[in-house]
């Protein structure tokens, strides 16, 4: 069964290759316009903005919120980790209706190249805040508090001690925020920015022959294969985390002093940007014009039957692989896991795109169906409920598993009556994470949905493709308030899995 | 082991439990529909025609050169069985899909807009507009041709929808009746002006309303849509000068796939774009050009005989449609 899922995880990959492949050198001829190029230089541009953006934004406020005396401490942290709970193209949306000539607010024009970047940091920062503060509440506070007895002031302490301490985790941030922005879609699209995820979709609907879409598809896995390779780097080059664990002792607050206002107003104009201005919004919107209830009820319903679905399948379809490469670990068994994280090279887009060839030319019966659906949802979360369940199965003692053995149980029985039970959270958590993102995927389900199923999340796309923004309204705060108990869920418990949302 | 096969035969049948009910949307309706036109300007059309016939219809919302690439693409797989689309082009592209259209629906609509080979018919008409600002300036100001927006003047002040099927079949139109050569120097030229790209027109529209472009090339009735929102945007329709591929006249039209299961419903459908119900929806509820005899049009708009488009018959855009394609995309309008 672990190999029936990873070979489902691989399939959409393989059947591009095939599909250029096969296409002949024109498909290639793609690749010889300078534009092309052009295009792959900016979507690059935009990674390494937004990233250096959400570093920027997610390591300051992380130290804030846990090494200083700001005034409500715990506040901020909720409040800042909160914008997660939005769809990035909710977000970019919110900006657009509050800028440019006839915005809301009037405020400058933001779209193009800086709206997305805009738009991507305020969704992504989260990311490293929360590794940021993770790990500044495993580490050691004593080593900060000895700079600071031999004399260092907050500034150098912050540079040659915290810092160093961060890197792993700002290291992992910034590769999560990079991958999020390489797959995304919504945000460019709204933004009008050329990145390669919207190119693939414009080419896709665009273009009689479906080869160059595919071409550069292809294209997106190779950069998004490059921050991947970039990761594993990172995280070898690492030192293993020190001690046992958790520090039992806070560490002592940093006097902000005179910088105590400015850093309220950080955290205040982040906290307003990523969240309060887009919740306002749509607020706003929701109430100048009364919205047409017509499909959304059904919209929800539909989001949530194949989130639950999505979610059950997915995490069902992980346990396997992540047992066999925990329990039984040998050279398959482990190269397996690894293919299953493979999917994290697939961008939205391309899985569905992969998905629609592959379904319309040879697999009529599935073509259109609420199963393909499910199938790239699998394909797309796939590495996320491995995560979940793989965390869980490190931690299980697998002395216990022994244990049953030795008194006798078998195998199976051990499996369903120990082991399951003991990663029973991590299943769950897993799950939680695949559902919420399930929730707010927008490209895959706009190029797979069987016909007349709409979702929450392209209900507020078709709202906007014809700019009755009123109508986006409500669709997208009830995507907010379903996504708030998995967010709560998973940011309260500070579980480590939280890392993959960045897909 | 036994547990693995197990749980093996359960996903299987899990995903094709779920393809059994998948199915459901596909093929326990009595029509399905490509929808090329938004479905905030058909919806309630369709609507209407699902209570009035009782028929329970499935429809798949899309641009019309996407939708017509799907059909193309899907091949005898093809789970639609009419192709509603926004331009004659698109039907055009795909008119070797299409079964013949039967004669009560070709007979009510005007030679002019209809398939010569009688596989589909026109069901409303549009005309090329030059949609501009009215905060800006007076309507004399607006450019009389298409041919005159590469002036500096307009430089960055331009929108247009590249993958709208509408602006694709202008631009076929163009080609059709200045030429290739011609047709694509003016498509660079006006690359190099640094035109607004949008996804469709009541985006270009909308823009003109923000005051972020000046002058938006898009079909008519797009502004009386984004009027009922909102009454006072500064956005007005200048009817280029005759003659200009600016001022194409195209239809959105009907067509029904060879490979339908449900020929009479299909049929059913065609028949009831040409009612006069359907008819009176075009000219009140999306201001487009009714095309059967005594439905009016809306009273602010010019009668179709005076707007004189380019002299290119829509029977003629559709084998152009794909090499339009490539040439918007080769001039870089839609990577």
């Amino acid at each position: 069964m672990g190999v029936a899922a990873v070979a489902l995880v691989c399939l959409p990959l393989a059947y591009l290759i095939v599909r250029v492949a096969g296409a002949g050198p024109d498909a290639w001829s793609v690749l010889e316009r300078p534009r092309t190029w052009m295009l792959i230089a900016k979507t690059v541009a935009l990674v390494a903005a937004v990233t250096a953006g959400a570093v920027l934004v997610g390591v300051p406020a992380a130290f804030l919120v846990t090494r200083t005396d700001l005034p409500g401490r715990r506040f901020w942290t909720v409040a800042l980790a909160l914008p997660l709970v939005l769809p990035s193209y909710v977000l970019a949306l919110a900006l657009l209706a509050v800028s440019g000539p006839g915005g809301l607010l009037g405020l400058p024009a933001l779209q193009g190249f800086p709206g997305a970047v805009v738009a991507l940091i305020l969704a992504t920062y989260p990311f490293v805040f929360l590794l940021c503060v993770a790990a500044l509440r495993r580490a050691d506070p004593a080593l900060e508090e000895a700079a600071r007895g031999l004399g260092r002031g907050p500034g150098r302490v912050f540079r040659e001690v915290t810092l160093p301490l961060l890197r792993p985790g700002i290291a992992a941030g910034a590769l999560l925020v990079a991958l999020y922005t390489l797959a995304d879609f919504g945000v460019v699209s709204l933004m009008r920015a050329e990145a390669l995820t919207r190119s693939v979709f414009l080419q896709y609907r665009g273009a009689f022959d479906r080869e160059p879409a595919a071409v550069l598809a292809l294209v997106l896995v190779v950069l998004t294969v490059l921050v991947l390779v970039a990761e594993q780097r990172a995280r070898s080059r690492m030192p293993p985390a020190r001690g046992g664990g958790r520090t039992v002792r806070a560490a002592a607050a940093v006097p902000l002093g005179r910088m105590r206002a400015p850093a309220l107003a950080f955290c205040g104009a982040v906290a307003t940007m990523g969240l309060v201005l887009p919740v306002c919004v749509l607020v706003v919107w929701l109430l100048r014009r009364t919205p047409s209830l017509d499909g959304v009820a059904a919209a929800t319903l539909n989001s949530l039957l194949v989130a639950v679905i999505a979610a059950a399948v997915t995490t069902l379809a992980a346990l396997p692989v992540a047992i066999l490469a925990a329990r039984f670990r040998r050279g398959w068994t482990v190269a397996l896991e690894r293919m299953g994280y493979g999917a994290n090279a697939l961008p939205g887009i391309v899985a569905a795109l992969a998905f629609v060839f592959f379904a319309a030319r040879h697999a009529p019966v599935i073509y259109q169906s609420l199963a393909l659906l499910v199938a790239a949802y699998l394909v797309r979360f796939f590495p996320q409920a491995l995560a979940g369940t793989s965390a869980a199965l490190a931690r299980a003692e697998p002395r216990l598993e022994e244990a049953s053995r030795g008194l006798g149980r078998g195998p199976t029985r051990t499996l369903a009556t120990v082991t399951v039970p003991l990663v029973a959270p991590g299943l769950l958590a897993g799950a939680a994470l695949v559902l919420l993102s399930t929730l707010k995927e927008l490209p895959a389900t706009l190029v797979l949905r069987p016909i007349g199923f709409d979702t929450l999340a392209t209900e507020v796309w078709t709202a906007t493709s014809v700019s009755q923004y009123s109508q986006a309204a409500l669709p997208a705060l009830l995507l907010c308030a379903l996504a708030v108990p998995a967010v709560w869920a998973l940011v309260v418990r500070g579980s480590r899995e939280f890392g993959q949302l960045g897909n | 082991m036994r547990r693995a096969a197990f749980s093996v035969a359960m996903l299987v049948l899990a995903l094709l439990g779920l393809g059994g009910c998948g199915d459901g949307p596909g093929s326990g309706a009595d029509l399905t529909i490509y929808s090329g036109r938004n479905e905030e300007l058909v919806g309630d059309l369709l609507e209407r025609f699902e209570r009035e016939t009782g028929l329970k219809v499935d429809v798949r919302y899309g641009d019309s050169a996407e939708l017509a690439a799907t059909i193309a693409e899907e091949g005898d797989n093809s789970p639609a069985d009419v192709f509603f689309s926004q331009d004659a082009g698109a039907l055009g592209a795909v008119e070797g899909t299409l079964t013949t259209m039967p004669r009560s629906v070709l007979g009510a609509v005007p030679e002019r807009f209809r398939d010569p080979g009688n596989r589909w018919a026109g069901v409303s008409g549009r005309a090329r507009v030059i949609a501009y600002d009215t905060k800006k300036f007076d309507e004399d100001e607006v450019p009389d041709s298409v041919f005159d927006l590469t002036a500096k003047r307009w430089k960055g002040k331009v929108g247009l929808p590249p993958s709208n099927a509408s602006f694709q079949a202008f631009v076929s139109a163009m080609r059709l009746d200045v030429g290739d050569e011609r047709t694509r120097e003016w498509l660079e030229a006006m690359k190099d002006n640094d035109p607004k790209v949008y996804d469709n027109n009541i985006q270009t529209v909308e823009a003109i309303g923000r005051g972020e472009i000046e002058l938006g090339l898009v079909n008519h009735y797009y502004l009386y849509e984004l009027k009922r929102e909102d009454p006072d945007l500064a956005a007005a329709n200048h009817f280029p000068k005759a003659g200009d591929p600016g001022s194409l006249i195209n239809a959105a039209g009907v067509g029904i796939l060879r490979t339908t299961d449900h020929k009479n419903n299909a049929e059913r459908f065609a028949r009831f774009l040409v009612s006069r119900e359907a008819q009176r929806y075009f000219a009140d509820r999306t201001s487009e050009y009714p095309l059967i005899g005594g439905v009016a049009r809306r009273g602010d708009l010019p009668p179709l005989d005076e707007v004189i488009g380019p002299q290119v018959e829509l029977g003629k855009l559709g084998e152009k449609l794909r090499s339009t394609l490539d040439l918007l995309n080769e001039v870089g309008f839609t990577t």
